[in-house]
């Protein structure tokens, strides 16, 4: 008679919420570590285990940590926030930058009152850590979301504050 | 085959009921948006998120949804969380660069008659 074949006890956390045997070339393993089960259990809750499967085995395996960690950054962020999840955090994070650009701005503006015209070139570098980024550039010029979810200044810091860092930053 | 079946309805091959939640989201004459979304979240999961929502948030919830899914597929690896990583980097930058034009400004009004040689980096 058959029995039951018992689940190795190195099961990783998507195989014990699975209920599944751990094989050894199990593509969860190396990312889903059995000491920390409420990671999958967000990734998912919100991506379904199916897809991430996919997802894995559609990137190169050396950037598999990169990618099951900025799943699971989008996933917690999508439970905090289910109906605008890391969009929220973007025009947050614009609004944010947009702040800042203006201060900037600001503050140059007030600088080439105090100084003499051989300064114009030190103002122009300032503005040019801005513009740096042409692909943040494109971003910013194409999202349509900034116009509709921009959060109050008062609750920016905390909404920040609450969703931290990307791990990779 | 009922023509006026959503996108949702008409991508999994299925009659599409009247109180069917996908159906507000996922007109007929844009299949690329649900397949996009079902790519990466799953019609499942999408259908269960959009129904733990109030009717009136689930217009934005899908954009949002659809979004996230469209910049997972051009970046696997990355996602929107990219975007995310890229903003808070520039924004860090800026704010780091803020207190030292406001020292510029300063030391310009204390100074105002002499010449200055700013370094802003």
């Amino acid at each position: 008679m058959r029995g039951h074949e018992p689940r190795s006890s190195s099961s990783c956390a998507a195989c014990k919420l699975l209920k599944r045997r751990c094989t050894p070339t199990c593509i969860f393993a190396p990312h889903f570590r059995s000491s920390d089960q409420i990671t999958f259990a967000k990734v998912h809750k919100v991506f379904g285990a199916s897809n991430v499967s996919k997802l894995l085995s559609e990137v190169p395996e050396e950037q598999r940590q990169e990618t099951v960690n900025s799943l699971a950054y989008e996933a917690d962020v999508r439970l905090k926030d289910p109906v605008y999840g890391c969009i929220g955090a973007i025009a947050s994070l614009q609004k944010k930058m947009l702040e800042l650009q203006h201060d900037i701005a600001v503050a140059r503006n007030r600088l080439l009152a105090h100084n003499a015209s051989g300064v114009n070139n030190n103002n122009n570098h300032v503005l040019s850590t801005l513009d740096d980024s042409p692909q943040l550039a494109a971003f910013l010029d194409l999202v349509p979301y900034s116009d509709l979810m921009l959060l109050d200044g008062s609750g920016l810091d905390a909404y920040l504050y609450d969703i931290g860092p990307p791990p990779f930053v | 085959m009922n023509p006026k079946r959503c996108a949702a309805c008409r991508y999994l091959r299925r009659r599409c009921p009247k109180d069917c939640v996908f159906s507000p989201y996922f007109p007929p004459n844009n299949p690329d948006k649900f397949a996009c979304v079902h790519r990466i979240y799953g019609a499942g999961n999408v259908s269960k998120m959009l129904q733990q929502l109030p009717v009136q948030t689930r217009a934005e919830a899908v954009e949002s949804l659809c979004f996230e899914a469209t910049c997972r597929v051009e970046d696997p690896v990355y996602g929107c969380v990219g975007i995310i990583s890229l903003l808070q980097n520039q924004i860090q930058k800026t704010q780091n660069l803020l207190p030292r034009t406001q020292a510029e400004i300063s030391v310009a009004q204390i100074k105002p008659s002499q010449n200055q040689h700013s370094a802003f980096m």
